[in-house]
This record gives C-alpha cells, structure tokens and sequence, in this order.
C-alpha cells in the first residue's frame, strides 16, 4: 500500500451533546490519500470534515478505527510525534515571536542549527513571496502576507502530509483566487500531500485533484472534481456542489416519468436498472430551443431572468409547477430579447448530457 | 464658548475632585513626612526643627551619634523583608497560576461562582481571618493537635511565630490580588496558539515555556508587582503571625512611630522603603514600555 501515504481505516467519532444525547461526527470512515495528491474534504459545517483533519493531526483522540501516516500507525500518538503540519483557520501566528521565529519553530523544536534554519526560514519566506520579513511581526503583516506566514511555517520541517484548515475563508475573494492557485503550484512543487478543508465548492472545484464530500460524519463521494461535478452518486452531492435541477421518477425505457408527468429523456447504459431513479441536468446543460428543435425540450414560464454577465441564469416552472433553472450564454441577445417578452422559453437538452442518479448508489 | 476652551472645563470638572483629594490627602501627608525625615527626633517624641540626615545614614548601619554605633540591623530588616515578600510572590503565584488554569476552563456559570469565591474574603475582617490563622497555627492549635492526637509528633510543633508562618499569612491575604492579574492573561489564551505549537512539534514542555509562559507573563508580573508591593511594607501579617520574634520592615515603621516615637526615623525608613519600590517600579515600567510598544504594534 505504498501509493497512499494516509490511510483510515473504520475512524468514528461521537461528541457529547450538552443535553445528553451524542452526535456522530466520523462514522467508521475509510479513507486513503495519495501520494503527492491534493484532496479535499468538502461539507457544510457540521458534516464531520473538521474533525477529520483534527483526528489526522492528533487533536482529536478516535473512539475506533485506525489512522497510518506512511504505514506506521498514528492512533495513539500526539500531535507533537506525528509527521503532519497545519495551516489553522486564523493562522495562529505566535504574536510574541517574529515572522522569522515564527517560521522556524518547528526546526527550532527539531534541533536544527542556527545559522541552518536561517537559511531554511528564507528559502522558506522566499517560497511564499515574503523574502526579507524574519524581522517583522505577525499583527504588522495583512491577513494574506500572515496566511503565507503560516504556510511557510507549516511546510519548512517538510512534512509528509500539510493539513490546511480552511485557510483562505479570512480572506477577501481576489486575494482568495490568488491564494487558490498558488497554494496548487506550491503543493506541486513541494511534493508533498495536502488535505485541505472547506466549505466552499468552487475552492474544492479549483484546486483539488480528489474531492471527497462529507454529510452527516460519512464520506458520499471521493472522486475527482469532473466526476463529482458530472456524475454525483446521489442527490446530496448534487446539490451541494453547483445548482442542479433534480427529477425524481420512475425508469421507463428511455425516458424518466415524475409523478406530475413531467419527462426526462436520456440515454441508456449497461448498467441502467429499471425503477426509481432521480434525473440531474445541470442548468448550463439547458439551451434555448429554435422552432423544430430535434431535441427533447421542457416548457417554462420565466418567473426571473437575471444577467450575471458572461451568463442569463433563467427561473421559471414547468407547467407543472416544478421549479427549474438554467444559464444561457449571453451571447445570443436576439433570443433572449424574445424569451424577455414572451416570459416563456423552451429549454432543450442533450439526452446524453443528463445524468441519472439510481438509487442503489445511493444508499 | 469654543469647542477647546469646553474640553478643558469639561477636563478640569471630571478630573478636579479626585486631583484635588489626592493633593491634599496623598501628596500632603507624603510632603509632611518627606520633611520629616530630615529633622531630629525630639527626646520625648515629637521632632526638632534642625536638619539632620543621620535618619537615613542609621538606616544603612552609620553610626547615629545619638543611639548606637555601626550596625547593620536594619539593612537586615530590610533583606529579610524582600526576601519574605519575595517568596510570598512566589507562592501565591504557585497557587494561583494552576488554578487560573483550571477555573478558565470552567463553564461560564462555575467560572463566576469561582471568581466570587475568591473575592470573598473581602467579606470578612482582615484581623478576625488572621487570628482564625493563630487558632490553626499556635502550640495548641487544630494543625498541632491532630498531629499528636494521630501521634505523628511527640511534642507540638513550633508553627506560629515563625518565617513560614508570616509567609502563609500574607499568602492567604495577598491570593485575589495575585488571581486577578494572572487569571485575566490566562483567561484571554489562545489555544489555537498552544495547538499551532503541538502541531509543529513542540512536547508540552517546551509548549508550555515558549508558548503559554511568555504569553500569560504581562499577568504574572502585574500580579507580582501588585502583592510584592504591599507585603514588602505590611505590618499586620507579621504583627499577628509573626509575634515579636520576626521583625519586618512594616512592623519597624510601626514601631518607629508608635513605640519608639522616633517619627524622623520611622519617615526615613517609610521614605527609603517607597523609594526602592518606585525604582523597581521604573524598571518594570520601562522594560514593559518597550514591549508594550511592540504589543501596541501588534494590536
């Protein structure tokens, strides 16, 4: 099993509720991290994804299963003998130290030599764009240079696998973007594993090469960002990650029928069972239908049709009452003029393009 | 009326009344006796009206042409003193330090019960808490009693009237002045902070004196400052728990005064006490100005 460098195998977790009762945060979760992979855990809060980095870094003590760091087993051991580094939400710079101690703490506590971690702490502060900075401190610094801080002091004792603690939710959204692609590149250059937590999609979309989404202290899919974008294994995960239009029905043939009748055509695979299923189009997977449109389309009164620049994001209901929406390219003017005086628009699809969420997946 | 002329009335009606009552209160009393310790002592009490700095050459061990030749007993007194105040400070930040701990970890409810607690000495007479202490403490007492009774000890044990005692006096008077200051720079910790270090891999040791140590140090040493201070000049504690057998710096000025009606002398030693305590005041202030700068920046 030399491929993965964690592995948890069955790792629960119970807290104590103040009024008695207990909730499961880690449900004997399985779970292996690759090599030089970047995996993140994504949920709402609450869904367990904290106390899986804290079980990993060694804060939170499992009540069964077992955590290996590189095949050595790390159940029982404490933070401070585990191979592991995080990168905690506030930073959690020490403020009586400068950037420069700060950096080299952890070599500091290893023994390095003096004029040793000098070096290390430069090439280090280099890494992260802070070159020169050892002499500041941490409060003079803004919340971006006191992330790399951070991140620099996490990664100098290089260790096997960086835990990043939704690192970049402090921050404002442009330096966030920037941050996103930099920590991809610095975690490619590094080679070194990083599990990062958040709760926010399009982070995971962005960087992650694995995304594994936690609800309810359970993993409901671990694949890479395309699959579980295009293919998620059940309707949590499908409308956690991106809007969805979800169709619940039953399997008739090619096409799927709901319970007020409204049809969803879609094609056929091997392993297409028959029965209940739930239909998932994605709402840029709509386009506007000319007249005599070979395919299959759906019927919507607008209810909102709102311009969010490079896209229209149209509201509406089926006559059934069903709530749909889709993103047209804004692109064509002419037939959004149209659809603003009609306040109605066929929408078509790609048979091929729905994805079909069975409910033996589910489970 | 214009804006700034408004502020400085408002300045002068807010600040005037507790300006003008340590004026005349405070800085009065203190000029009274700064004068007094440069005059002679009268032979029945009272003062002369001639300048005369023997006082203070007594107080280092000269020879006062009036009372004695060298001797250093009050340089004693006074080393003895710093050196009872200082283990005093140092006890009561053993006591509370771990409690601070343990309390700031408490919900909010038993959080405050705790704190109430510890102010409730307050309650109840300084003097009646001590002599409750010589009950505990004296030859017959509860501590020595059940120790015989138990026959752990033939005869009774020499409790009271000793250092140790005046020690465990002024600690069990001084502990809500030392919790206070120590307990506030335990309580605003950030734990993330002792995590990040655990995390780095630094032993709880070590976590604890380049991590939780340094940062709960501004309460430590105000808590030091706030109980060295007055044990170094308190009279009572000794008076009571110390007999005649220990004598300190605060008894010496009370006896100065009250006894020996020696008032130059005894002003003279109340002047040196407050300005060896003012000079170890101005270092703490300029030491912590320094880092209270760097905390400024840190804001």
């Amino acid at each position: 099993m030399q491929d993965s460098i964690v592995r948890l195998e069955g790792a629960s977790k119970a807290f104590a509720t103040p009024e008695g009762g207990s909730v499961t945060a880690l449900d004997a979760i399985d779970l292996q991290v690759r090599r030089n992979e970047f995996l993140t855990l994504l949920g709402p809060s609450g869904c367990g994804k904290t106390t899986l980095l804290q079980a990993i870094s060694g804060f939170v003590e499992l009540d069964g299963g077992r955590i290996l760091i590189d095949g050595e087993d790390m159940t029982d051991r404490p933070p401070y003998r585990r191979p592991v580094n995080t990168v905690f939400q506030n930073y959690a710079l020490f403020p009586h130290m400068t950037v420069g101690e700060n950096t080299a703490y952890a070599l500091e506590v290893a023994g390095v030599a003096k004029a040793k971690r000098r070096e290390q702490v430069a090439a280090a502060l280099k890494m992260v764009g802070l070159e020169g900075m050892e002499g500041r401190r941490p409060r003079q610094l803004s919340g971006g240079q006191q992330q790399r801080v951070a991140l620099a002091r996490a990664i100098i004792a290089r260790p096997k696998l960086l835990l990043l603690d939704e690192p970049l939710s402090a921050l404002d959204k442009n330096l966030r973007q920037a941050m996103q692609i930099e920590l991809k590149t610095l975690q490619h250059e590094l080679g070194i594993s990083f599990i990062f937590v958040t709760h926010d999609q399009q982070e995971a979309l962005t960087m992650s090469d694995r995304v594994a989404v936690l609800s309810g202290g359970r993993i409901q899919q671990l694949d890479t960002p395309r699959a579980i974008y295009d293919r998620p294994v059940n309707s949590f995960v499908a409308t956690f990650i991106g809007a969805s239009n979800l169709f619940e029905g039953r399997i008739d043939g090619d096409r799927l029928m709901t319970s007020d009748g409204t049809e969803i055509r879609y094609r056929r695979t091997p392993s297409t069972t028959s029965g209940a299923a739930t239909a998932l189009i994605r709402p840029e997977q709509f386009f506007l239908a000319d007249a005599g449109e070979p395919s299959p389309t759906l019927d919507v009164d607008l209810e909102a049709i709102v311009f969010v620049g490079s896209t229209f994001e149209l509201f509406g209901r089926t006559p059934a009452g069903r709530k749909i929406v889709a993103e047209i390219p804004a692109g064509r003017r002419s037939l959004i003029g149209e659809i603003e005086r009609t306040r109605r628009a066929r929408l078509a699809y790609d048979p091929a393009a729905v994805h079909l969420i069975q409910p033996c997946a589910e489970a | 009326m214009s804006i700034a002329i408004r502020r400085r009335v408002q300045l002068v009606v807010l600040l005037g009344p507790v300006s003008l009552f340590l004026a005349v209160f405070f800085l009065g009393p203190l000029a009274i006796m700064m004068v007094t310790s440069f005059l002679a002592p009268g032979l029945y009490g009272g003062v002369e009206w001639t300048f005369y700095p023997h006082n203070f050459g007594r107080i280092l061990g000269f020879a006062d042409p009036m009372f004695e030749d060298f001797d250093p007993v009050y340089i004693a007194i006074f080393l003895r003193s710093v050196k009872i105040a200082a283990l005093t400070v140092l006890a009561a930040l053993l006591v509370c330090y771990p409690a601070a701990f343990c309390i700031a970890r408490l919900s909010e409810r038993w959080k405050n019960f705790c704190l109430f607690l510890i102010t409730l000495p307050f309650f109840t007479s300084l003097i009646v808490r001590l002599f409750v202490w010589v009950l505990i403490l004296r030859q017959t007492g509860l501590v020595n009693e059940m120790l015989l009774s138990t026959g752990m000890i033939a005869r009774p044990l020499d409790l009271i009237y000793t250092d140790g005692a005046i020690i465990l006096g002024m600690v069990y008077v001084f502990i809500p002045f030392m919790f206070m200051p120590v307990y506030a720079s335990v309580e605003k910790l950030d734990w993330t902070l002792v995590r990040a270090s655990l995390d780095l891999g630094a032993g709880p040791i070590r976590t604890f004196w380049r991590i939780i140590l340094p940062l709960t140090a501004p309460g430590i040493v105000g808590g030091a400052i706030i109980v060295f201070i007055p044990a170094l000049g308190n009279f009572v504690v000794p008076a009571i728990l110390g007999g005649a057998k220990v004598m300190m710096l605060g008894n010496l000025i009370e006896q100065q005064f009250l006894a020996a009606r020696n008032w130059p002398f005894g002003s003279a030693l109340a002047m040196m006490v407050m300005s060896v305590m003012l000079v170890l005041l101005l270092v703490y202030v300029f030491a912590s100005g320094r880092r209270g700068a760097d905390a400024a920046l840190n804001r």
